[in-house]
C-alpha cells in the first residue's frame, strides 16, 4: 500500500497516522506538503491527517480546503482513488465538497478528548473490511467541532445508500443521546461518498494501533485497506 | 473603498454558540432578547473605485472562501 499524508500548517497529527499507516502496510508514506500540485506516482491511499490546519481560521478546514494539493486529491478521488480523512481531515473534505454535510461546534460546546466507542456499521467497504459488522471498537476523540450535520434529504441518501460507516455508541453498543458525544445528527463519526472511496471520521484510528496504546482497536482499518488494495492488485 | 461581508447561519442550522450566549445573557439579566445567533463580519479594503467590480470580487471572494454555503448565507455592501 502506497499512502500519501498530506501536510498543512497547523496539522499535528500526521506523524501518529505515518507511524499507523507504516505499522499497517510495511511502508513508510509520502508526506505531501500542501502547496504541492500533485500527488507521488502510484499513490493508492491519501490521508488528510488531523490537527488545527490555519489554527482553524474562518471554519474548521476551510482554508486547508483550498489549497493546490486538495485539486490533485479530488482529481484522484474523481478516478477512483481511496481518500481517508481524520478528525480535522474530516473538516478539510467536507469544506472540500469531497463530502456532504458540515462539521458544527460540539452541541455541549466543550472540547471533547478521551476515548469513545463506535459501532461499525458494516464490513463490506475498503475502509470497514478488518472488521465485522456491529462490532464495537474504541478508538479517541479530540476535537471542538465535531457535531456532524447535513440536510434532511442528505442524511436520508447516507442513511438509504449505507453511506454511515461509524458511529457513536456506548461501550455496551447503545447508541443514544448519551453516548452521542458531540450532538451529531443521527450519531454519526464517519461517513463515504456516493461512490465509498472517500471515508471522513472524527475519531483517531491511527491512536489505537499499538499495544503500548493500551488499546488496538484502530487497527481493523489500516489492515482492512491493506488487504483491500492487495487484493485489487 | 470600505466594503463589508456578513455571514450569517442559514435559519434551521443549529447554533451552540448563539444558544450559549442567549443563556448568558439571559443570566446577566438583559431583557426582552428572544434569541441569539452569531455571524462573522469581514471589513475589506478594496483596491480601486469601479462599485460593480468591487460587488462581483466580493461575491466571489465570499463564494470561494468566506462562507460554507451548506450552511451559511452572506450579504455583501460595497461601504464607498
Amino acid at each position: 500500500m502506497k499512502s500519501a499524508v498530506l501536510v498543512f500548517p497547523g496539522i499535528n497529527r500526521e506523524r501518529d497516522m505515518a507511524r499507523a499507516l507504516k505499522l499497517a502496510s510495511g511502508h513508510a508514506p509520502a508526506m505531501v506538503w500542501h502547496a504541492e500540485t500533485s500527488l507521488p506516482k502510484g499513490t493508492d491511499l491519501v490521508v488528510v491527517p488531523g490537527g488545527f490546519s490555519y489554527g482553524d481560521y474562518l471554519r474548521c478546514g476551510a482554508i486547508a480546503a483550498r489549497s493546490p494539493v486538495m485539486d490533485a486529491v479530488r482529481g484522484f478521488a474523481s478516478d477512483g482513488g481511496l481518500v481517508l480523512g481524520v478528525c480535522n481531515g474530516f473538516q478539510i473534505l467536507c469544506e472540500a465538497g469531497l463530502l456532504p454535510g458540515v462539521l458544527m461546534r460540539n452541541a455541549r460546546l466543550k472540547f471533547i478528548c478521551r476515548d469513545v466507542h463506535l459501532r461499525v456499521e458494516r464490513s463490506d467497504t475498503p475502509f470497514t473490511r478488518g472488521y465485522n459488522a456491529g462490532q464495537i471498537i474504541r478508538v479517541p476523540v479530540a476535537h471542538g467541532e465535531g457535531n456532524y450535520e447535513a440536510d434532511e434529504e442528505t442524511l436520508k441518501r447516507l442513511e438509504g445508500e449505507g453511506r454511515v460507516l461509524y458511529r457513536y455508541c456506548s461501550a455496551e453498543g447503545i447508541i443514544d443521546e448519551n453516548s452521542n458525544i458531540n450532538g451529531a445528527a443521527q450519531s454519526i463519526a464517519g461517513i463515504v461518498n456516493e461512490r465509498g472511496n472517500v471515508l471522513g471520521m472524527m475519531p483517531h484510528p491511527e491512536n489505537h494501533v499499538e499495544d503500548i496504546m493500551g488499546c488496538t482497536d484502530g487497527r481493523g482499518l489500516f489492515a482492512g485497506l491493506v488487504a483491500h488494495l492487495e487484493r485489487a492488485a | 473603498m470600505k466594503a463589508r461581508v456578513t455571514v450569517t447561519l442559514k435559519s434551521g442550522i443549529l447554533d451552540p454558540q448563539g444558544k450559549a450566549i442567549e443563556g448568558a445573557l439571559k443570566s446577566l439579566g438583559v431583557d426582552g432578547i428572544a434569541s441569539v445567533r452569531q455571524g462573522k463580519v469581514f471589513d475589506i479594503e478594496i483596491a480601486g473605485s469601479d462599485t460593480a467590480k468591487a460587488e462581483t470580487a466580493l461575491k466571489d471572494a465570499a463564494d470561494k472562501l468566506l462562507a460554507n454555503t451548506v450552511i451559511e448565507n452572506y450579504r455583501v455592501e460595497v461601504l464607498g
